[in-house]
């Protein structure tokens, strides 16, 4: 028997009233099934694609060399002295990970119907764990980032070792949205055909192939800055690629505020509505 | 020393409103300012107090609609009651359905350690108790086969294997010793009462009720949402079976949720050639009678009627699509009669009802043990004979001799 603390004492079930907030303890007491899930969720996106791994290649460098060619060559956006391919390589990879988990991860509560009916875990693992399989996929990207940084002729800078952050960064906006449409998912049906317009959409406003600064006028730039990806990408593109990368600082602290919001607001409206998903899902 | 102590439980379920909302109704709601029906409410659990000592063995039974899966629900914190108080001292594991988390592509290695840390097990116990585990499943060579491959019978044994692994100090147990062929069942039950001995509180839920009375010291009879009768397991399944056979024919269905999508559900069922209590007898035309209420007009609709006897195993299925007179689509609301002729019936016996909706991809309605019956003996054969030994079915046959004796 596991030393569970919570097994030693006294547990009280009782209708829980007023807001709920996130209980850190209890998701640290269920870490192993978290890493059983995140695990599962790896292993079924590598058993069900035929391509498998090739597939996570050919995607970002098929995806890159039509971006280079349609912003780099023909629209000729200034790429400030980097290679294009990497410039827009480096927007590319935290751009798939949002892009490739979110749908998963809206559609996760509703998959795990069964499991949720029947087993008490925190639910917020479900979402979690989905988002998680991306690292798979983005330390594969990773390393062909590396192989293109060596073709070009990219040095290799010490920021580089920021990189993680801004990927653990990229991991909490995708679970915010992650959070927040799984718990709407779940009661709202027709959310499943929102997320995939969402993404969508958001490939146009999330600056992944060109450099924002240079294409969107200066009296707009708070705005764009709302889309919390901005952040992130500008943060990839600074450890990867230099100093004249640098964020533009005061979008990147709104652009990161924003997703704050979204990720605690996420949590909030997740841990409500987690109580009902048993009796609607 | 209580391991359990329910206090003034309740669990109050909305009726009649469509479970999923969609966005845009909900919009547009906002924009024109519509307020919502009020739902009907209806108490699943109302005013529920008991307690459970260490070691007990209780069972929990009552018909359909009781409260027993809400109960189960609630004490495994899936739901959460919405009075009362719970207070739980040890690990709790519930087993509401063997194999929960199964993936048909991962492999029956994968599948083990998954559904083990589903159900509560570390890491370190599934790999300590592996090996026992497979060879309790009587499995060795498939483990690293994905379980797509395997008939369901192994499926099954895996999953129970798995299951029955589990150590915790409260076990809860919901209809899942339903599975499996008779040995199967004989192994898992006698593993039951292993945990059951080692000091264990173990709470069932089943419709097997020679399951329940042999397993179980304790019983709850659940009815209607309350509670009926607590004490020792054999009075009250003397009571609750009293009651199941002495009651009409006719059960209405009061539940809160509805076992599937619920685009279709049952409102009652009614059997018999019309007595007044839930027997028949061999050799009579058997009648079922349900109705049932729909979201929409027109819709798609499939009705099963399963009948299994007091083993759990299933020994009859009538099915609305093999009848080429049930009309593809039905209204929202119906009354509909199933006759089944006299020719083959059913060996003297008690068995229960299982009754299923489905509409073009999905179950919209399940009800397990929707009605309990009793086949009473009679002149089957029509000249007062009988057959020589006892099955599960009787049928009439004509039987002919050839004198010329050419094979």
């Amino acid at each position: 028997m596991s030393a569970d603390p919570a097994a030693l004492g006294e547990r009280v079930i009782r209708p829980q009233r007023g807001m709920i907030s996130v209980n850190f303890a209890e998701l640290w007491r269920y870490r192993e099934l978290f890493g059983f899930l995140a695990w599962r969720d790896i292993l079924l996106r590598y058993k069900q694609t035929y391509l498998g791994v090739t597939w996570v290649v050919l995607q970002p460098v098929l995806t890159m060399l039509v971006f280079t060619v349609l912003f780099g060559r023909f629209a000729k956006f200034p790429s400030h002295g980097a290679p294009y391919e990497i410039l827009t390589f480096a927007g590319l990879l935290p751009w798939q990970f949002f892009a490739n988990t979110l749908a998963e991860s809206s559609n996760s509560m509703v998959a795990s119907a069964r499991i949720i009916s029947r087993v008490y875990f925190p639910r917020l693992i479900i979402p979690a764990s989905v988002v998680c399989s991306g690292f798979v996929e983005a330390g594969i990207s990773f390393i062909v980032l590396l192989i293109l940084m060596l073709i070009f002729g990219v040095a290799v800078r010490i920021q580089l070792l920021l990189l993680p952050v801004f990927l653990l960064m990229t991991f909490f906006v995708t679970f915010a949205a992650g959070a927040w449409f799984s718990a709407l998912n779940v009661k709202y049906r027709d959310v499943r055909y929102i997320v995939p317009f969402i993404t969508r959409l958001g490939m146009y406003v999330t600056p992944v192939g060109f450099v924002w600064t240079d294409v969107v006028p200066e009296r707009w730039w708070m705005w764009f800055c709302l889309n919390p990806l901005v952040a992130v990408i500008d943060g990839f593109r600074w450890c990867i690629l230099g100093p004249q990368f640098t964020p533009y600082w005061p979008g990147f602290a709104l652009s990161l505020g924003v997703g704050l919001v979204l990720l605690v607001t996420g949590l909030v409206y997740f841990r409500n509505t987690e109580k009902t998903f048993a009796d609607i899902v | 020393m209580a391991v359990i102590s329910v206090r003034q439980l309740g669990k109050e379920y909305r009726l009649g409103t469509q479970v999923h909302d969609t966005l845009r109704d909900q919009i547009t709601a906002l924009f024109r300012g519509r307020k919502k029906q009020p739902a009907e409410k209806f108490w699943a659990l109302r005013d529920v107090s008991f307690d459970v000592e260490q070691g007990d063995c209780v069972g929990i039974i009552g018909r359909n609609g009781a409260g027993k899966s809400t109960l189960l629900k609630i004490l495994s914190q899936i739901t959460e009651p919405t009075e009362g108080e719970i207070r739980i001292r040890g690990r709790i594991a519930s087993l509401l359905e063997v194999g929960t988390g199964f993936h048909p592509e991962l492999t029956g290695r994968e599948n083990t350690f998954l559904n083990g840390a589903i159900l509560g097990m570390t890491r370190a116990e599934i790999t300590r108790k592996f090996d026992e585990i497979a060879a309790f499943a009587e499995m060795d060579t498939f483990l690293d086969t994905p379980v797509k491959h395997y008939s369901s019978g192994m499926t099954t044994r895996l999953a129970f294997a798995v299951a029955a692994h589990l150590d915790p100090e409260i076990l809860i147990i919901d209809e899942v010793l339903a599975v499996g062929d008779a040995a199967f069942q004989k192994k898992c039950i006698g593993r039951m009462t292993e945990v059951a001995r080692a000091g264990r509180t173990v709470l069932f839920v089943s419709h097997n009720m020679s399951a329940v009375t042999a397993f179980c010291s304790r019983g709850l009879y659940l009815e209607r949402g309350q509670l009926k009768a607590v004490g020792p397991m054999r009075e009250i399944s003397e009571t609750y079976l009293a009651d199941a056979f002495s009651s009409k024919g006719q059960f209405e269905f009061r539940r809160g949720k509805v076992r599937g999508s619920g685009r279709i559900w049952f409102t009652s069922l009614n059997i018999g050639p019309g007595t007044a209590n839930a027997s028949l007898v061999c050799g009579d035309e058997m009648t079922f009678r349900f109705t049932y209420k729909a979201v929409t007009e027109g819709i798609p609709a499939r009705f099963l009627i399963n009948i299994h006897d007091q083993q759990q195993v299933r020994l009859l299925v009538i099915d609305s699509h093999t009848d080429d007179s049930f009309p593809y689509l039905c209204p929202s609301t119906g009354s509909i009669t199933v006759k089944i002729p006299s020719d083959v019936s059913l060996v003297p016996g008690r068995y229960s009802i299982e009754l299923m909706a489905l509409t073009s991809d999905e179950v919209a309605d399940h009800i397990p043990g929707a009605l309990d019956f009793e086949v009473h003996d009679g002149d089957f054969f029509g000249n007062g004979r009988r057959a020589h030994q006892p099955a599960a079915f009787l049928t009439k046959s004509a039987w002919s001799l050839d004198v010329s004796g050419e094979p």
